[in-house]
């Protein structure tokens, strides 16, 4: 079992090192894109249009010349902020009304979780993709439409932790020397619960980059000429027999960001399950 | 049992309602004219009008939301704009391909996973588990708006082995399931990894093998049979998941299913034909969370609602 164990943390370790590289490395890219990308990414130039990659455009250029390095770099910036906006504005709403509907039970418990059910009852992006139908496609849309569908996840998550935490001698310590169901969930209850809410932000931060993709790709997320991952597969589907460079190289990025924050994601959580056991 | 089915159902009702309630108000509450938008700003007054009479809108709120709810039940979802069809009619002719589709995708899934998943959990910590477990992790990673564009290039573009797009024989439907399962199959690599870990350490397999059972017979029969509960629960569920997955794989390939005819909807702004395929999807999916909860119940009495 302690061998079990070891490989076990080993691994862990591994992945959060992997993970952690490429999350610190979009940072560093989407913080740095106007010294990193060689070219301005709104920068058109008709007539090199689809031109092939090559020594002046390492990934080549879009249909209107403009170069996809530099407009990959300044995509990190669209993917980062989404992620970073929705996952902070979903997970405090979550965690919010999760301490409210766990630490207070009964009625209002049973009316926040059908809320949740029928949240839930949309599968996968649908919410979203209803949201910006009607909306109409925009940055601040997307925050709006995937903060809708978000909340619910750390809603669920916080409420099944508060509820094995509330009953455990440390809290009805606290409740009988008279403590507010304020201090409570803020001083006590919440600490506790920070771990699962990490794994949960971080596995949050990969759907959101896949998500905000996802209706750039159908054309319901950020616009032309903005520079976003999904907007440019959305730009190369068009030009895939022809030029399937377009294409390549965003999906790769979105690829990469994904698989680092869930590399970092199963890390976290592989090594909190060691120390649980 | 029977009461936990009992009970389940009388949870499905309230969801159907809100589910239809939440659809209704996306529409209907959100800031901005439904007709403006569907019609153009700089479309005549009288044809604006006309098509608010039309669609109930110059009505209170509370009239539509009731007329809304009760020609719901009936299955009159109302009509397309675009083709002045019955929306119901139209997805009823469109669910056939998307069904067709998610269930080659649940196929392809099962055949990669199955075996990806048994074989890391009885090499534990092999290069083949890690390997597998990589793999899985790379295929929750890939987006299957990049995925589906990747397989294009490579098996029509390059090889010219499949068709590029459309619906016809069993050649069209390998790129699409492929492109819809990935994700799928990642899941259920994961999970059957673990359920048949759980599996190969249980008495039952320890006293299979004393018996001088051979070692296929122990996993496949003994060990695989009995971690099959949580891995056919997973695909319940998941595939209910695919009908989202269904709308950006069915763009991809034109496929003609409810996930391109969504994205159709909301590029010519029929909005009754949006809200209907947004109803239809999100009721497919609550239908079949119920009937795997359900199955699940029945295949493991273990299970007792709280």
């Amino acid at each position: 079992m302690n061998n079990e164990s070891s490989k076990f943390k080993v691994q862990s370790s591994k992945l959060i090192f992997v993970g952690g590289f490429v999350i610190l490395f979009l940072i560093l890219t989407a913080i740095f894109a106007p010294l990193m990308a060689p070219y301005d990414p709104k920068e058109q130039n008709l007539y090199e249009g689809l031109n092939t990659p090559d020594h002046k455009h390492p990934l080549g250029q879009d249909r209107l010349g403009r170069d996809i390095l530099s407009r990959v770099i300044y995509g990190s910036r669209i993917s980062l902020i989404v992620g970073i906006l929705v996952v902070g504005i979903s997970s405090t709403i979550g965690v919010t009304i999760g301490s409210i509907s766990g630490y207070v039970g009964g009625k209002v418990d049973e009316i926040i979780m059908r809320f949740c059910d029928i949240v839930l009852a949309f599968p996968g992006i649908l919410l979203a993709i209803a949201i910006m139908s009607v909306l109409g496609p925009s940055l601040n849309n997307v925050i709006i439409a995937l903060c809708a569908m978000g909340w619910v996840s750390y809603t669920r998550l916080i409420r099944a932790q508060i509820l094995s935490l509330r009953e455990r001698e440390f809290v009805v310590a606290v409740d009988s020397l008279g403590g507010s169901s304020s201090r409570i969930i803020l001083r006590h209850l919440l600490p506790n619960v920070i771990s699962p809410l990490i794994v949960e932000a971080t596995f949050g931060m990969a759907g959101t980059i896949i998500a905000e993709a996802g209706l750039s790709f159908l054309g319901l997320g950020v616009q032309p000429p903005n520079p976003s991952w999904g907007s440019m597969l959305n730009e190369g589907r068009q030009f895939l027999l022809i030029a399937p460079h377009l294409t390549i190289f965003p999906g790769l990025a979105i690829m990469i960001t994904v698989l680092g924050f869930n590399f970092f994601g199963d890390g976290i959580r592989d090594l909190m399950d060691v120390k649980n056991k | 049992m029977r009461n936990y089915i009992i009970k389940r159902f009388l949870l499905f009702f309230p969801v159907i309602i809100g589910v239809m309630t939440l659809v209704f108000l996306i529409i209907h509450l959100i800031p901005g004219d439904p007709v403006e938008l569907m019609l153009g700003e700089n479309a005549q007054i009288s044809d604006k009008e006309k098509l608010r009479s039309e669609l109930g809108l110059n009505k209170p709120i509370i009239d539509q939301y009731l007329t809304f709810m009760i020609n719901a039940f009936k299955g009159d979802l109302g009509r397309s704009i675009y083709s002045q069809k019955p929306v119901f009619t139209t997805i009823l002719e469109r669910f056939p391909a998307t069904l067709e589709l998610t269930l080659c995708a649940i196929f392809a899934a099962l055949i990669i996973s199955l075996p990806l998943g048994i074989i890391a959990a009885y090499r534990q910590y092999s290069i083949f588990d890690n390997g597998s477990m990589f793999l899985s992790l790379l295929g929750i990673s890939i987006p299957n708006f990049w995925l589906g564009p990747l397989l294009i290039i490579l098996f029509s573009v390059m090889l010219g082995w499949l068709p590029v797009a459309g619906r016809g024989g069993i050649s069209h439907i390998i790129l699409p399931s492929i492109t819809l399962g990935t994700a799928l199959s990642s899941i259920l690599s994961r999970m059957t990894r673990s359920s048949m870990l759980d599996s190969l350490k249980e008495e039952y397999v320890t006293t299979a093998r004393a018996k001088g059972l051979s070692e296929n017979t122990v996993v496949i029969k003994h060990a695989l049979s009995n971690a099959m509960i949580p891995i056919i629960t997973i695909v319940g569920l998941q595939s209910g998941a695919l009908l989202s997955g269904a709308i950006i794989t069915e763009t991809i390939f034109s496929w003609p299913g409810i996930g391109r005819l969504t994205i159709q909807a909301i590029n010519t702004r029929d909005y009754p034909l949006l809200q209907g395929c947004i109803l239809i999807i999100s009721l497919s999916y609550v239908v079949v969370n119920l009937i795997t909860d359900i199955l699940y119940a029945y295949f493991d009495p273990r299970i007792k609602y709280e």
